[in-house]
């Protein structure tokens, strides 16, 4: 009997996920957009070449052969050293380590937030939407890079601190939009009938709603992944973001890149190159996500 | 009209306040002050006496809410005091950089629209072309590639080619000339961050050209300039470009806003001295006089902006009526 309605239940189940939108977007997406293919095959790269960094590079990213500093590359160094004599190849790799985490970490807690504040506020509406929105114009003022440096300023330097100072500009952005889309799905009866139902705030909030605006919010995660990478990039390129010694991109182009721009141009090129191509990756990733779940922006 | 605008600039007061609320209170989380930090940077021993002197002086040993009033009031009847660290006038020093900021942000703002309308347009036209493709991933990389990296290959393509052409490497100059007093020496040095961020905003922009005209090439309208036999060029220029600029007059217009605080990342690159070198200097020293006021400005000059571009609407679009 049970191993009958098992396979039952398995059947529904693989019946089901030809229908659930996600596989079936994700299918879609994979035929119609091999550009947004191609980002992700950007994106499986760094994955890869992060998680499997020991066995890919030669050295040890904090390795120094002061013997051979600033060494053009060769078949030892295939992308040259740094002023300290560090393998640029090895550190570009692990630095995609770096710029993986604070990306993910960043965009992730930064649209989960905005996203439970964004739906919170078009449910509850009224006094609690009308101050929380005037709150969210204050940042969106801010440049990001302004707002970063000075969450920077006050927690310090360091990858942890980086990450908040990323994280915290993504909230209201987020926020915005979703709520924007919850407005309309707050109007839908289902909302009403879970009221009715009497469940609490956070379930309809979580539960009812939030699934409702996952196109958006999938939407603006790959786009802040991206960002994040290069708000990183940026920081660390002044000096207020990753510190030394850890492998980042912009760290690696602050200071010695643009002294030594002339004399060992392979310091300055390759950092910036791993930083563009990582960027494009999830840009062309996400511009394909977009693409696929908007219906309103599709073929265009 | 005039009521519409009254409204729109007393609904900044609270964008102010809260912008204000945010930077003085986050400064005042930041471990020490300006005063510990100036004894410090002596390297002598310095009693708390000295400390305390300075803090006073300063007016930074007032209760909180107090001082916060201060800045407050000062914003709102423009007076923005001394800066904490060199004692110059806050307004002073801000007047040195915002004119090189101001014009880079210029700058880089008409290289934005002469790249981004045109190759938005072309792309939009010949849509789903390899030109279409090329103009696309053209912006993509824009938006992919950091700008200060951008300046770093600008500044070393310049040195490797004047070396080849000339025998000499040539750099851009570092010290600031205002263009009225030499506008050769200020073009020569101020270009090049202008093409290096301008590029990066441009395509935000073309993508928005491109989306904008689509959408507007596809309208009753369009047909109708066509069936009655309008050139090409006509249609396009006249009637479905100019009804497309809407989103991309925003997108300028708040890129624009940003960029008065947001070069940065690009002045450091081309050591220039901005407002953005200005905002770094004094985060790092702990001179919250001088933080508030940048930070105030960039603010209000966003805020400003962004009526500027809804009464921009109202002309693009006659159709757009406040009240």
């Amino acid at each position: 009997m049970t191993t009958v309605s098992e396979s039952a239940v398995e059947a529904q189940i693989e019946e089901l996920g030809d229908k659930t939108p996600f596989l079936k977007a994700a299918a879609k997406m994979a035929r119609k957009q091999p550009v947004g293919v191609a980002g992700l095959a950007v994106v499986i790269l760094m994955i890869f070449a992060s998680v499997f960094a020991p066995w890919l590079t030669p050295y040890h990213p904090e390795y120094n052969d002061f013997a051979n500093m600033l060494t053009a590359p060769n078949a030892e160094y295939i992308l040259g050293t740094d002023q300290f004599g560090r393998d640029i190849f090895t550190r570009i790799i692990y630095g995609a380590r770096t710029a993986l985490f604070v990306g993910f970490t960043a965009a992730t807690v930064g649209a989960v937030l905005g996203l439970v504040l964004g739906v919170a506020s078009a449910y509850f509406g009224g006094i609690f939407d009308l101050v929380f929105q005037r709150i969210m114009d204050v940042f969106m003022a801010f440049p990001l890079i302004i707002l970063a440096l000075a969450v920077v300023a006050t927690l310090g330097t360091g990858t942890e601190n980086v990450i908040i100072a990323i994280t915290i500009p993504f909230v209201p952005q987020c926020a915005r939009v979703v709520r924007s889309n919850a407005l309309a799905i707050r109007e839908i009866p289902y909302v009403d009938a879970a009221r009715a139902l009497g469940f609490g705030h956070a379930r309809i909030i979580l539960r009812h709603m939030a699934p409702n605006v996952m196109a958006p919010f999938l939407i603006l995660f790959t786009a802040f992944v991206g960002q994040a990478i290069l708000l990183e990039a940026s920081l660390s390129y002044l000096g207020m973001g990753v510190q030394e010694p850890t492998p980042a991109w912009g760290l690696m182009l602050q200071g010695g890149a643009e002294e030594y721009a002339e004399s060992a141009p392979w310091v300055a090129i390759w950092p910036g190159v791993a930083i563009s191509l990582a960027v494009f990756g999830f840009n062309l990733f996400g511009d394909a996500v977009r693409d696929t779940l908007d219906p309103r922006l599709r073929s265009r | 009209m005039s009521k519409y605008i009254l409204k729109r600039v007393l609904l900044m007061i609270p964008t102010l306040i809260g912008a204000g609320i945010l930077v003085f209170f986050l400064l005042r989380l930041v471990p020490g002050d300006v005063c510990e930090l100036r004894f410090a940077g002596t390297g002598l021993y310095v009693d708390q006496e000295q400390i305390d002197i300075c803090r006073k002086n300063l007016g930074i040993d007032r209760p909180i809410f107090i001082q916060f009033a201060d800045f407050m009031f000062g914003f709102f009847t423009f007076d923005y005091g001394t800066s904490m660290w060199t004692g110059k006038p806050v307004l002073e020093e801000i007047g040195l950089r915002f004119e090189l900021s101001l014009q880079v942000a210029i700058m880089a703002t008409f290289v934005a629209v002469i790249i981004a309308i045109p190759l938005g347009a072309i792309s939009a036209i010949k849509q789903d072309t390899w030109l279409d493709y090329a103009v696309r991933a053209f912006s993509i990389a824009g938006i992919a590639i950091p700008s200060f990296w951008l300046g770093i290959m600008i500044i070393l393509g310049l040195l490797i080619v004047t070396q080849e052409m000339t025998g000499i490497p040539w750099m851009p100059p570092i010290e600031y000339k205002a263009i009225w007093d030499d506008p050769v020496h200020n073009i020569s040095q101020l270009i090049w961050p202008a093409v290096a961020t301008g590029y990066r905003y441009s395509a935000v922009a073309t993508r928005m050209t491109r989306s904008a005209l689509l959408e507007v090439l596809r309208e009753d309208y369009i047909r109708t300039a066509r069936a009655k036999g309008l050139v090409e060029k006509v249609v396009i220029n006249r009637h479905a470009l100019k009804n497309s600029m809407l989103p991309v007059v925003t997108i300028i217009g708040i890129e624009f806003a940003f960029l008065m605080g947001g070069l940065v990342v690009t002045e450091q690159v081309f050591n220039l001295n901005g407002l953005g070198k200005l905002f770094v200097e004094s985060v790092t020293n702990q001179d919250y006089a001088m933080t508030q006021s940048l930070v105030m400005l960039v603010v209000l000059i966003f805020v400003i902006t962004n009526l500027v571009i809804d009464l921009a609407y109202a002309w693009l679009d006659p159709r757009i009526r406040y009240s």
